[in-house]
């Protein structure tokens, strides 16, 4: 019993992590209407600054999301406003090929400065403490990071229902010639939000590279699990992304049960099943 | 004073309007008139910087703003309710007009000055905005225009599709904003209905002024043919 009980929770607090990386896709998704196939090299590219952050300053792993986090914040920002404010909103596959430019220009500038070799970040002790209650034990960093994710999207869900930035969006996503009819600087606007899809992503990057050996080709399937989460959860629906995590995660760690190298297969045979069942996703309203 | 000089606008290789010139003056009402196509609401979205014109086309006091972004219009009071509402799903009343009063200039008219000319909209303010009727929902798209503060007010269609009762309550929150001395330019298909709201009236055709005057003194007959183009 205690068993079962420990693995559900491994799953759950996996799936926050796959959650954390959702958050940004679902935002840039719900808001901008764009897909960045280089969401997943951009996590891995954020795991390997905090490694090179570390290694300068010598500070432990979750300092260094004090100095990662700015910098993904500027990086997501000049993107947006340099590259892809460009090809935002002309035509559906544009940002769809130039992400994926990126991803393969992320993926090999990572391959020449890092090499091809797995690496993760030191995390000391954190990693081996756990806590006991009664008979079940949990992982501390599985722990913290679960929290993070849920402080996050509580955060970004205030963001988005509570203040102007969050009213622009929506009124961005639901009609951005309107929107700009009311003073909403769509580019300008873009850009803030991609620095803030970035800043999640980084420290989703840093957590992850604590928790998970990484190497410069991870991108592609951290992206695929993120995707498979907003889908799953539905378009435009933020905790909807946030339960879509959780579902992928629980679905990896019982596959894994069931055989070791099968726990990613059964994720995407439940992500494949429940878009036949509902394939507006968990929480999205079906469209017409 | 807002003043439109041989403005010429296109939708790609498609030009819609041809060298229109005609002035707006401070507080004055001006009804455009003219059939589907004609180019009025080209000429709206013109002036609110939706659509890219030459710079000298538009002047505002004497400077050239044409081709500016809505966003610099919207700060030099110039803002545009534009037809059919379009209202923000996903906001509430409030929240629709609270972007827009964040995003627009400070003045007179604020959410509360919308609410106490139309008490009705009060219990609805937590509402989503599509969920309200269409006659409200004009009304809180042109406070929604209003609580920016504008000096010239850009109505496209505002009582199209509303029953003559409400489209009175339209025109009793315009009588308002111009009692304040805001200028508006009036789109509107009722032409009997755009004379009485306006000073003076603009006929155009096919992209082109054809016919202008004062609206009190209006030629029912010419202004019909000027309509029609026959």
């Amino acid at each position: 019993m205690a068993g079962i009980v420990e693995l559900l929770i491994n799953g759950l607090l996996l799936g926050a992590l796959y959650a954390l990386f959702a958050l940004g896709l679902s935002l840039s998704l719900g808001v901008m209407k764009m897909i960045n196939l280089a969401h997943g090299d951009f996590i891995v590219l954020g795991a390997y600054l905090a490694g090179a952050a570390m290694s300068t300053t010598g500070w432990p792993a979750l300092a260094c999301m004090g100095l990662v986090v700015p910098a993904m914040f500027a990086i997501g920002w000049a993107l947006q406003a340099g590259l892809l404010n460009r090809v935002v909103g002309t035509h559906e596959l544009s940002p769809l090929l130039v992400t994926f430019g990126l991803s393969v220009v992320i993926q090999n500038v990572l391959m020449e400065v890092f090499t091809a070799n797995t690496r993760s970040l030191p995390s000391g002790d954190l990693a081996l403490q756990g806590l006991r209650l009664g008979e079940v034990s949990i992982g501390l960093l599985p722990l913290l990071i679960g929290l993070v994710s849920v402080a996050l999207y509580a955060g970004t869900h205030v963001l988005v229902s509570r203040t102007h930035l969050g009213r622009q969006a929506r009124a961005v996503a639901d009609d951005p010639e309107t929107a700009r009819l009311v003073g909403v600087d769509a580019r300008r606007f873009f850009a803030l939000m991609a620095g803030f899809v970035m800043a999640v992503t980084g420290l989703a990057a840093v957590l992850y590279g604590v928790r998970t050996p990484f190497s410069p080709t991870a991108g592609p399937e951290r992206l695929l699990f993120a995707f498979e989460a907003v889908v799953l959860g539905g378009l435009g629906s933020l905790w909807g992304s946030f339960a879509g995590g959780l579902v992928i995660g629980l679905a990896q760690v019982l596959g894994a049960q069931v055989s070791t190298g099968l726990g990613p297969f059964f994720s995407h045979l439940v992500f494949l099943v429940a878009l036949l069942v509902r394939p507006q996703g968990l929480f999205g309203a079906a469209r017409h | 004073m807002l003043r439109i000089e041989s403005l010429d606008a296109h939708y790609g290789l498609f030009q819609a309007l041809f060298g229109v010139t005609l002035s707006i003056a401070p507080g004055e009402t001006v009804a455009l008139i003219g059939s589907n196509g004609a180019g009025k609401t080209t000429l709206l979205r013109s002036l609110a910087g939706a659509l890219r014109v030459r710079a000298d086309s538009v002047l505002l006091d004497g400077e050239p703003v044409g081709g500016s972004t809505e966003r610099e219009q919207l700060s030099r009071g110039i803002a545009l309710v534009p037809e059919g509402r379009r209202l923000f799903a996903s906001l509430t009343v409030h929240e629709n007009m609270q972007l827009a009063a964040t995003n627009g200039r400070p003045g007179v008219w604020s959410i509360e000055r919308v609410l106490e000319a139309f008490p009705a909209l009060r219990p609805l303010l937590s509402r989503p905005a599509t969920a309200l009727s269409g006659g409200q929902q004009q009304l809180v798209a042109i406070g929604r225009a209003l609580v920016c503060n504008p000096s010239f007010l850009l109505c496209d269609e505002v009582s199209l599709g509303l029953s003559p009762l409400v489209v009175d309550e339209v025109y009793r929150l315009l009588a308002i904003a111009r009692r304040d001395g805001m200028a508006i330019v009036l789109v509107e298909q009722n032409v009997r209905r755009a004379l009485i709201e306006s000073d003076r009236y603009v006929c155009i055709q096919k992209g082109r002024v054809v016919l202008e005057g004062i609206s009190a003194s209006a030629d029912r007959h010419a202004v019909a043919q000027a309509y029609f183009g026959v």
